[in-house]
C-alpha cells in the first residue's frame, strides 16, 4: 500500500533497500572519515530508513511535524545529540540525513514523486540541524558552569574563618556566582569571617564593585563579616574615582593582615595556639 | 488566626519562625511580642527566621520595627539564620536593615545577647 | 506547561500566590537565588494588588524562550490605578504601609518589569524572570 503524494516510491526504496543503505552510508562514512564505525553507522542509518519510509507510508503528507514522523524525529534527535557531544561539525552531522537523497536518486531514480520525498528529508534536514544546535548549546552553558565552579575555591583557614581567593578577571556573571558560593559556605561552615582577597584581580568595574558590596551586606545580615584584602592601587583608584562608598569595610594590605585581624576577632590567641600545635 | 509563639529562655525571649508568613501574624507578632518583653522583663529578644524562605519588605519593615521597639523596652534584637538566597535578595530589594544585630544562627545570637549584657552597644 | 490562575482577596491569598511563583520557579530550573528574588517580587506585587487594588487575581505560568526557561507572572486588580507611575517606582514613595520599596523593588528583582494603569482604571503589572 503506497500513499498519495509519494507514488511507489516507498516500495520501490524498500525493493532496492540494501543498495540503497549501501550508497547512502558510503557517503555519510566518507564525510565522517572513520570517526563513527561502518558497523554503528549501518545499524544507525537502517534503523532511520525504515522510520522514514514507514513514517512516510503512514503519513498523509509530507508534514513532518505530525505524530505519524514521531519515531524519525526521536532518532534524529539521538543522531544529533550524539553527533554534537562527539563533536562533529554541523555539515558532517546534517550530511547523514541530506544524504539520502543522493542514494535515492542513484539507487532508485528520480520520478514525479521525488520532489515529495525531497522536501521530507529537507525538512528532516533542518530538524537534525536545529536539534544539533540545541545540544551544542547546552554542551556550552554546561562548560561555562563548570568553569565557573571551578573557578571559585571557597577554603577555610581558620575555625569561623574562609578565604575566598579571586584569581583572574571578574566578569558581573562570574562575581555573582562567587559570591553566593560565599555565602553558602559561610553557613554550611558556621564562618562568621570571610576574606576576600582580591590580589589577583587585575582590575574591576562598577557593577563588580557593586557585587562586592552587596555581598558584604549580605553577609552582614546573615551575621557574618567581610574583610578585603589585597587591594591594588588601580583598583582604590577606581573605587575612589567611581566614588563608590566602602564605608566602615575592613580592608587589609595582605591576605596575612586580613587573618589576623579576622583572628583577633575572634578572640584566638596566636602564640598560645601555636606552643599548643608544638610549631 | 494561629499565633506565633514566644518562649521565655531564662533573661531571653526566642521567637523562632517556622510557617509561611501571613501579613497578619506579622502584625499581631508584633503586638505580642511588645506584651512579653514588659511581662517577662526580658533584656533580649532572638529571632529566628531560618525557615524564611522568603523576606519581603513588610516582614522587612517587621523587623526592624520589632527592633526598634523592643529597644525601646530595653531589650535588645538579634536576627538570626537568615538564609544566603534571602539576604542577597533583601540587599537588591534595597534593604539592609540598618541596626539590626544578626548572627548566624540562635546559639551565637544568644552569645552576642549576653555579651552585650542585654543593653544596646 | 501549566498556568494557574489566583485570586487575591486576602493575606491567605498572598501565601499561595508565593507558593504557586515558587513552584513555577522550580520547575523552570530557576537558581535558588533567582526563585528567592522573583518569590519576593511576587509577594511585593500580590499585597499591592490587595492593599491598595482592592483585591485582584494572579496568573502565574513557564515560558520558554529558545533554550531559555523563564517564569512569567501577571497581578490584576480593578482598583483606583495609579496616577504617576513614575512616583510609584521611586524608592521611598508609598502610600500605605511597607517600607515604599514594593514597586521599585519588585522591578530590580526581576528581568522583566511592565506596567499598565490609568486612574480609576485598575492595575497590571506584569514581570518575568528567566532561568540563567
Amino acid at each position: 500500500m503506497t500513499s498519495e503524494p509519494f507514488g511507489d516510491l516507498i516500495d520501490r526504496c524498500r525493493a532496492a533497500e540494501e543498495d540503497l543503505v549501501r550508497r547512502w552510508r558510503a557517503d555519510v562514512a566518507a564525510s565522517l572519515r572513520g570517526r563513527i564505525s561502518e558497523i554503528e553507522l549501518d545499524k544507525e542509518l537502517r534503523e532511520i530508513l525504515d522510520a522514514v519510509l514507514s513514517s512516510m507510508s503512514a503519513a498523509d503528507g509530507a508534514d513532518t511535524r505530525s505524530s505519524a514522523y514521531g519515531e524519525v524525529r526521536a532518532l534524529l534527535v539521538d543522531l544529533s545529540r550524539g553527533r554534537a557531544l562527539q563533536g562533529f561539525s554541523p555539515r558532517e552531522t546534517a550530511i547523514s540525513v541530506f544524504a539520502l537523497k543522493k542514494a535515492v536518486r542513484e539507487s532508485v531514480g528520480v520520478g514525479p514523486e521525488f520532489t515529495a520525498f525531497s522536501d521530507v528529508i529537507d525538512e528532516l534536514g533542518l530538524f537534525t540541524f536545529e536539534t544539533y544546535t540545541k545540544a551544542r548549546e547546552e554542551v556550552i552553558s554546561n562548560q561555562a558552569e563548570q568553569l565557573l565552579e571551578l573557578a571559585t575555591p571557597v577554603v577555610k583557614l581558620w575555625q569561623g574563618v574562609v578565604a575566598l581567593p579571586l584569581v583572574g578577571t571578574l566578569d558581573s556573571a562570574r562575581a555573582q556566582v562567587v559570591m553566593e558560593k560565599l555565602l553558602q559556605t559561610l553557613v554550611d561552615t558556621g564562618s562568621e569571617y570571610a576574606i576576600i582577597d582580591i590580589t589577583g584581580v587585575p582590575a574591576v568595574d562598577t557593577q563588580v564593585a557593586q557585587h562586592l558590596l552587596k555581598t558584604i551586606v549580605a553577609a552582614r545580615l546573615m551575621g557574618a563579616e567581610c574583610i578585603i584584602s589585597g587591594i591594588r592601587p588601580q583598583i582604590a583608584q577606581t573605587i575612589v574615582a567611581l566614588g563608590i562608598e566602602f564605608g566602615d569595610i575592613a580592608t587589609k594590605a595582605t591576605l596575612a593582615d586580613a587573618l589576623l585581624l579576622a583572628l583577633g576577632r575572634i578572640g584566638v590567641d596566636v602564640t598560645a595556639e601555636m606552643s599548643k600545635r608544638g610549631l | 488566626m494561629e499565633r506565633l509563639p514566644i518562649l521565655k529562655i531564662g533573661q531571653m525571649l526566642l521567637v523562632s519562625i517556622q510557617v509561611d508568613l501571613r501579613d497578619d501574624m506579622v502584625v499581631a507578632l508584633q503586638e505580642d511580642l511588645a506584651d512579653r518583653i514588659v511581662e517577662t522583663g526580658a533584656r533580649g529578644v532572638v529571632i529566628d527566621i531560618t525557615a524564611l524562605d522568603i523576606v519581603d519588605s513588610f516582614t522587612g519593615r517587621m523587623l526592624a520595627t520589632m527592633a526598634a521597639l523592643s529597644r525601646v523596652l530595653d531589650a535588645d534584637t538579634v536576627v538570626v539564620g537568615m538564609r544566603p538566597a534571602v539576604a542577597i535578595t533583601l540587599v537588591e530589594l534595597g534593604l539592609s536593615l540598618d541596626g539590626i544585630k544578626t548572627a548566624l544562627d540562635v546559639e551565637r545570637g544568644m552569645r552576642l545577647l549576653s555579651l552585650a549584657g542585654g543593653s544596646a552597644r | 506547561m501549566t498556568v494557574q490562575e489566583l485570586p487575591i482577596a486576602g493575606d491567605a491569598d498572598v501565601v499561595r500566590v508565593r507558593q504557586a511563583v515558587r513552584a513555577a520557579a522550580v520547575d523552570a530550573k530557576l537558581s535558588l537565588v533567582d526563585q528567592t528574588k522573583l518569590v519576593t517580587a511576587a509577594s511585593e506585587l500580590a499585597r499591592n494588588t490587595l492593599t491598595y487594588g482592592g483585591g485582584g487575581g494572579a496568573v502565574v505560568e513557564q515560558v520558554q524562550n529558545g533554550l531559555r526557561k523563564g517564569v512569567r507572572a501577571v497581578f490584576r486588580d480593578k482598583g483606583p490605578g495609579i496616577a504617576d507611575v513614575a512616583q510609584a517606582l521611586t524608592d521611598g514613595f508609598t502610600s500605605g504601609s511597607g517600607m515604599g520599596l514594593g514597586l521599585g523593588g519588585a522591578r530590580r528583582l526581576v528581568d522583566e518589569f511592565a506596567i499598565e494603569t490609568a486612574p480609576g482604571d485598575g492595575t497590571t503589572v506584569t514581570v518575568v524572570k528567566w532561568a540563567r
